[in-house]
């Protein structure tokens, strides 16, 4: 990446806006903003970013309809989900819509700046929350499901060790340089998993995933 | 059974009258009444089967009763007791047994007028029975598809059932009274009038029905509003007065924004706030709100499973407590991590912050409370803690509790 990432912002707050946009404008090339879905769309499809920064809840559907409506036509384009909200539905809806990564608007600008860069090299961007989400419902569908559903990719429906190593670093609050330094990886290494769990997190077929994401809403627990 | 069960609902000492399918033999009657009158179940059947015995009038108080009183809210999702039909079916064949026993031993019990009584009140039953259903009287989030299976696919041949008991039952009792044959005419008249009336004025029942619908969806709409019209008010209005108030104190307003958001997901996400039991995740939240509020150091909770508070975790929550008090104290980080695992073997802990660090080695000298509340308190619950610090990346520290022990 010898240019700055052309980043496109897509919330429907327009104090949000333009906070963001004073913050990355340094850093970043910010060619447009939109405040609605079909705006965001327009933009999109006529500057070409490199980086979509999308606001999660929206009306007319939100940053799902965004990317839905452009992943297809534009491949090149890549989503990062921002989001305030911490409910669990929401943030796997956006990944497996085809986000590659998801922040909390609480982010601090030097963070964000470094996320949209990860996002434009192609890599993968996890919130600790978000990592705790992924461990907990693959945890969940580990433990719910003894009689392995032979027509699933079993591959898909599990993370490997080391990647739920990774991610239980992330969840802990380290970046993915210190993570490689305490696994005695590279950094690359570190960014492959967190995207071969990105992969499996969009891929996987099993609908567990997002009847846990519900469930986690719905039930509140009981102390047993 | 029930009296096994009992504890359970202890909240609320004279149970109001509900029926438990959960734990009946045919619809739960029994079990309710047993409840509400907290006297045995098997009592309460006895009684039952024995009215139904005489005669058969039990059957249709039973129909009555089930149609009548609303099921338990917190039976409503629960299966039934696996092998109650089994049972019933037994105890009506018993029923029936002592029935034929005593038209045989020729009591003069009237089974003419008895039976199309007992048939029609079923039938009744039947027919009461959507319009009392709980889901109705109380309104409860119900999923479209339960709504329609629940009030339409099944509720037509209830009716139609119903009905035909009924008229059955009418008809039988007219001609055992023996007014059926000069009784032809006048339904005929009553019919064509019936039917008339019904042309008349069934339209306009019919949008009377509809605009009372459409009202009174209005009318919950416009009260969730002002429930949360209310809610913003009392919360959110009243922090960002705090907030205009207080513009010149950068920290204090972030602790109120802070405060004010954590408050506003909780209600979001429909969490109720528990006191009584907690969970490890809910206890650990708590404590990081607590040290936030008194520090004002953000601290990020992320946790993974959850399960309920013992000794040893309560102290982890301590010692979890004291670690993020440590670093929202001395490490002058912008924000603190918490990240909680609970699997069913082990619980672990990991408070991490961005400070200033320190030499590990220097802790029994100048930090006794780590000693003291983390690390010793940690190995009182045959726990671990280790503190892993660099000075200038920030501290680590890193709580761990097998739960075999754990009940």
């Amino acid at each position: 990446m010898s240019s700055q990432p052309r980043v496109v912002i897509v919330d429907d707050h327009h104090l949000f806006r333009s906070g963001v946009r004073a913050e990355l404008g340094d850093e970043l090339a910010v060619v447009g903003d939109a405040g609605s879905v079909s705006e965001a769309v327009a933009v999109i499809v006529e500057q070409r970013p490199d980086v979509v920064l999308l606001d999660v809840h929206m009306p007319e559907g939100g940053g799902v309809e965004v990317i839905s409506r452009i992943g297809a036509e534009q491949p090149s384009v890549r989503f990062l989900a921002l989001s305030v909200s911490d409910a669990a539905e929401d943030v796997i809806a956006v990944i497996r819509a085809g986000a590659r990564g998801y922040v909390t608007k609480t982010i601090s600008a030097s963070e964000l700046v470094e996320a949209v860069r990860r996002v434009a090299g192609g890599d993968a961007v996890f919130s600790p929350r978000l990592a705790g989400f992924v461990l907990d419902a693959f945890a969940a569908d580990r433990s719910h499901d003894e009689a392995p559903s032979p027509q699933a990719d079993r591959e898909l429906d599990q993370l490997t060790p080391r990647e739920r190593e990774v991610l239980r670093h992330i969840a802990r609050g380290y970046m993915y340089k210190e993570i490689a330094l305490r696994l005695g990886i590279s950094t690359k290494t570190v960014e492959a998993h967190v995207s071969a769990v990105l992969r499996k997190l969009q891929l996987s077929s099993r609908h567990e995933l997002s009847r846990w994401a519900v469930q986690r809403r719905l039930v509140s627990f009981d102390g047993t | 059974m029930a009296s096994a069960e009992a504890p359970l609902e202890q909240p609320r000492s004279p149970a109001p009258l509900r029926r438990r399918p959960e734990r009946g033999l045919i619809g739960g009657v029994c079990a309710g009444m047993a409840d509400h009158f907290q006297v045995e179940v098997i009592v309460v059947r006895l009684l039952m089967a024995m009215i139904v015995a005489i005669g058969g009038i039990g059957v249709a108080v039973y129909s009555l009763a089930w149609a009548l009183i609303p099921i338990a809210p917190e039976s409503e999702d629960l299966p039934r007791r696996p092998g109650a039909w089994r049972e019933a079916v037994l105890m009506v064949l018993g029923v029936v047994g002592v029935l034929v026993g005593l038209r045989l031993s020729g009591l003069p019990i009237g089974y003419a007028v008895v039976w199309p009584l007992v048939l029609g009140v079923c039938g009744m039953a039947l027919v009461w029975r959507p319009t009392v259903s709980p889901s109705s009287s109380h309104p409860r989030r119900v999923s479209l598809r339960e709504f329609a299976s629940r009030s339409g696919r099944i509720d037509v041949p209830r009716l139609v059932l119903g009905a035909l008991l009924v008229a059955f039952a009418s008809a039988s009792l007219l001609h055992t009274v023996g007014v059926l044959h000069s009784l032809g005419k006048a339904i005929g008249a009553v019919a064509i009038i019936a039917t008339m009336l019904s042309l008349l004025v069934g339209p306009w029942v019919v949008r009377l029905g509809r605009s009372l619908a459409s009202e009174r969806a209005a009318r919950i709409r416009e009260q969730e509003r002002a429930e949360v019209a209310a809610h913003l008010h009392d919360s959110v209005l009243q922090t960002l007065a705090l907030i205009q108030k207080r513009a010149g104190d950068p920290r204090e307003v972030a602790g109120l924004a802070r405060r004010q958001e954590r408050e506003l997901r909780h209600w979001l996400l429909e969490r109720p706030t528990r006191t009584d039991h907690d969970s490890v995740a809910t206890a650990l939240e708590r404590a990081a709100a607590e040290v936030e509020e008194l520090h004002r150091v953000p601290i990020e909770v992320v946790t993974v499973g959850d399960g309920p508070l013992d000794d040893g975790l309560e102290a982890m929550v301590q010692a979890a407590r004291e670690a993020m008090t440590n670093a929202a104290k001395f490490a002058s980080s912008a924000h603190v991590d918490l990240y909680a695992e609970v699997e069913p073997e082990r619980v672990e802990v990991f408070v991490r912050d961005r400070g200033v660090g320190f030499d590990p080695g220097a802790i029994p000298t100048d930090r006794r409370g780590v000693r003291d509340s983390i690390i010793a308190r940690m190995e009182r619950h045959h726990g671990r803690a280790s503190v892993h610090s660099t000075p200038g990346e920030g501290t680590e520290v890193e709580l761990v509790m097998e739960r075999s022990s754990a009940a």
